[in-house]
């Protein structure tokens, strides 16, 4: 191979460079976030799914999708029974009743991970009261 | 018989009639129109223009409706306006087809009370892409801004004008927010829901709640013991543009 020297410290260089964001937040210590949700600040324990393993952290878009369109296109309002609790199928009134920090809780996972759901240009978060 | 081409092609054509004719005719009869006197609920409205045109100034169930449902308030500008319920300033710009002149004094210059019509055949959900309004069993015209794309058609195919849409952001322009209702979005069409979500509550619609004066009665017009079914059945009334064959179950008592 000609210019040997060249061609291995160009690519050195290539590599680097189209790596930056990379290695800047690994040296800056951003390179891993551990997601710090809230717990209610109410005191309650209980959520209307499981959400142990993870499990809430899966699904809760898709519980509710299927809220939105029991309410909203079937005009269906039945309730969650948990421990003999009725829940409405409400993101403001169920959900916000507990995590009533949208910062301290939908924000601290979805900002680091790049998820932008569209909630919240309608629904009124509790501290937009 | 002699079967010849001729006969051969007359035959297969009239088979095919008898067999596709039963299709057609029902694929025809079936567009969705609603026929009255099916039973079940049919939620209409009825404004009595005689007391409603005594109070010209009155905007109790504007305010309520757009409190209620986070409507912003765009201090009159008509580009940027979004309209639930309100006063349309002249009798024959609502009823225009309605060509008896001169009309009587208590009409003649009197503001006119509209809404959404809830068209029995409503024009707006034939022309969505989206399904994002629909009508409902109970008659509803119902919205779904969620699915809403802000197309427009449907404010085009309306006839009536009952749909808005949101060409800014709308949530700075919303003077007092109520948080158990959304906001709607920029690029989104919205108008008047009938108050579906009181009527779940078994609540009234907040304009007829908060009408004054008694000039809004709200019920099921298939229920024959229902106050508007009591009115329609009693009163002479008049509905907007029914010439158009939307069927509206917005009625005026004149």
């Amino acid at each position: 191979m000609y210019d040997a020297g060249k061609i291995v410290l160009g690519l050195a260089v290539f590599v680097g460079v189209s790596a930056f964001p990379i290695w800047y937040n690994i040296a800056a210590g951003k390179g891993a976030y551990a997601v710090q949700l809230e717990p209610p600040p109410n005191g309650t324990k209980q959520c209307v799914a499981e959400t142990a393993n993870g499990y809430m952290r899966a699904e809760h878009m898709h519980i509710l999708d299927e809220w939105r369109n029991m309410v909203v296109r079937d005009g269906k309002r039945p309730k969650v029974t948990v421990d003999g609790v009725h829940y409405d199928y409400s993101l403001s009134k169920t959900c916000m009743n507990c995590h009533s920090n949208k910062e301290k809780f939908c924000d601290s996972c979805h900002t680091p991970a790049g998820v932008a759901p569209a909630c919240w240009d309608c629904h009124v978060a509790p501290e937009d009261k | 018989m002699r079967h010849d081409r001729r006969a051969f092609l007359g035959n297969a054509a009239a088979g095919a009639m008898v067999v596709t004719s039963g299709a057609a005719l029902t694929s025809c009869a079936d567009t969705g129109h609603y026929e009255p006197g099916k039973g079940g609920t049919r939620w209409a409205m009825v404004v009595d223009l005689r007391k409603c045109a005594e109070h010209e100034d009155c905007r109790a169930c504007t305010q309520a409706c757009h409190k209620t449902h986070n409507v912003p308030d765009f201090e009159g500008d008509p580009l940027h306006e979004i309209k639930w319920i309100w006063k349309e300033p002249k009798f024959d710009h609502v009823f225009p087809s309605f060509e008896n002149h001169p009309l009587p004094a208590h009409i003649r210059k009197k503001p006119v009370l509209v809404l959404c019509n809830h068209c029995d055949n409503p024009p707006c959900v034939r022309v969505c892409p989206t399904k994002a309004t629909w009508r409902r069993e109970d008659g509803i015209v119902m919205m779904d801004w969620h699915r809403c794309i802000g197309c427009r058609y449907c404010v085009v195919a309306c006839p009536y004008g009952s749909r808005s849409f949101n060409w800014v952001n709308p949530r700075p322009y919303v003077k007092e927010m109520t948080p158990d209702f959304p906001t709607r979005m920029k690029g989104v069409v919205e108008k008047c829901t009938l108050c579906e979500k009181r009527l779940s509550q078994n609540l009234l619609p907040a304009c007829v709640e908060a009408c004054p004066h008694g000039a809004l009665a709200f019920g099921n017009l298939e229920d024959p013991n229902s106050e508007v079914a009591k009115i329609v059945a009693t009163e002479f009334t008049i509905r907007r543009k029914p010439d158009l064959g939307t069927e509206p179950e917005v009625y005026y008592v004149v």
